[in-house]
């Protein structure tokens, strides 16, 4: 049976592990390439490295970083921030990333989405959208939750996979650092309308949160960065709780 | 040397990787010389079908079928191992190398597709591919279309129904997934490889 995937998140500033709460107040957790190979042997299924500062100060992402992470990496390693054209793209897939992750870029420039699938194939274009809740709906957010796209983001996702992206990475902005759960509302709106894989991302506190946005967000993933990095929650423990609920998750591995 | 075949598509660099891993010598190459002078030969390939039409038109076509016929071993990776079979409904206007008889077909529309992800297959104890290996392993995959199973099969998976996750015959080997992606579990079937 195809499995849930866990994805531990790595947020990157001038090539070190950081994580904030709800964007601000970082606090430094670690070298990149280190925490990439120990969250891949306690049992991460994937690992996503956010170039965090990236969009905002329009700078390209630390692609020496990427190539020390994928060194000794042998799991799926998708790399954001920071990537406005084919050419960030392609510097990014020759240091070793597997899949980028596109944000404010492709908002601003949808027919990007289908340039880098055309060149890379869909399964390499990983649409990551922002999520903030207005009412009944949600809206997409750009530059790190800065600006509103003014895009609702459920609109935002069916275009993003039409224009040929091969997963959507969905980030509840009010619950983000909040350690509250993911928002399964959220979660569930979104890929319940799409045929592509969402990976849930937000809010994770604890193993409860996980199960949660599986069965109630049917979610296809979930990831979370902190609660991996300051051992708060050992993803073996977690994988374990999961199967023992009956989740479908890559354990043992 | 094991020549890692260049057509345009791929993940080249993440097949390289894990072989300089396993410390093993090996060159990513579009040239068909250099092709026919290796002692193995990985095609990896994720996207488009249709992309393997550039193997015809580059002569690295002709030079995969020299050294098959000279009994070099040879692993398709993904959209490399479909093209070890007949064809595929993807591109029917370009055809595959018809090692293994069938076409690829896209996933029912009853499952998300792509098929993104972990799963389990049921592999076989006595194929070479797998030596070492426990019996159900997880490996990662990223596909839309899939190759039937056939008396080749070494390893089937179930999403939408049973396809061929790998097909072994003689010095032949093919893998849907990606063993570079697929931890542990991907780096011993890379080895397992390399060691024939």
């Amino acid at each position: 049976m195809l499995t849930k995937r866990i994805i531990a998140c790595l947020d990157v500033d001038d090539g070190r592990v950081v994580k904030g709460v709800q964007f601000v107040d970082l606090r430094d957790a670690g070298d990149p390439a280190e925490l990439a190979k120990r969250h891949s042997e306690s049992g991460a299924d994937e690992i996503v490295l956010l170039d965090i500062s990236a969009a905002h100060q329009r700078r390209s992402t630390l692609l020496d970083t990427v190539r020390r992470t994928a060194r000794q990496l042998f799991i799926p390693f998708t790399v954001g921030g920071g990537i406005r054209t084919l050419q960030d793209a392609a510097a990014v897939f020759s240091s070793g990333a597997d899949k980028i992750s596109i944000n404010s870029a492709a908002l601003a420039t949808p027919t990007l989405i289908t340039e880098i699938a055309e060149h890379f194939g869909s399964q390499a274009v990983v649409v990551a959208i922002d999520a903030r809740r207005h009412d009944r709906s949600w809206q997409a957010f750009t530059h790190g939750g800065r600006n509103s796209a003014g895009r609702d983001a459920l609109d935002w996702a069916m275009e993003a996979e039409s224009r040929g992206a091969g997963e959507i990475l969905l980030t509840s902005m009010d619950r983000d650092g909040t350690a509250s759960g993911f928002d399964c509302d959220l979660t569930r709106t979104i890929a319940d309308r799409l045929n592509i894989p969402v990976i849930a991302s937000g809010g994770a506190g604890g193993a409860r949160h996980f199960s949660e946005v599986f069965r109630e967000g049917h979610a296809d993933a979930a990831l979370a960065a902190s609660i991996f990095h300051y051992g708060l929650s050992s993803l073996g423990d977690l994988k374990h709780q999961l199967a023992e609920e009956g989740i479908p998750v890559r354990w043992p591995c | 040397m094991i020549a890692i075949v260049d057509y345009g598509a791929g993940n080249l660099v993440s097949v390289k990787k894990a072989l300089d891993w396993l410390g093993q010598q090996c060159t990513i190459t579009s040239d068909p010389a250099v092709v026919r002078q290796s002692a193995k030969i990985v095609l990896p390939g994720v996207g488009h079908f249709a992309s393997t039409a550039a193997l015809a038109t580059s002569g690295l076509q002709d030079a995969i079928r020299d050294s098959i016929g000279r009994n070099i071993p040879f692993l398709g990776i993904c959209v490399g191992m479909q093209w070890m079979f007949a064809g595929s409904t993807e591109s029917a206007a370009t055809p595959g190398l018809s090692l293994f008889p069938g076409q690829c077909v896209r996933f029912p529309a009853t499952v998300k597709s792509p098929h993104v992800g972990w799963n389990q297959i049921e592999n076989s104890s006595s194929s070479r591919l797998f030596r070492g290996l426990p019996a159900a392993s997880f490996v990662y995959f990223t596909h839309s279309y899939h190759a039937p199973v056939n008396d080749s099969t070494v390893a089937c998976c179930e999403y939408g129904g049973k396809f061929s996750a790998a097909v072994e015959r003689d010095l032949l080997f093919g893998v849907q997934f990606h063993p570079e992606k697929s931890g542990e579990a991907g780096l011993r079937l890379l080895a397992n490889f390399c060691a024939i």
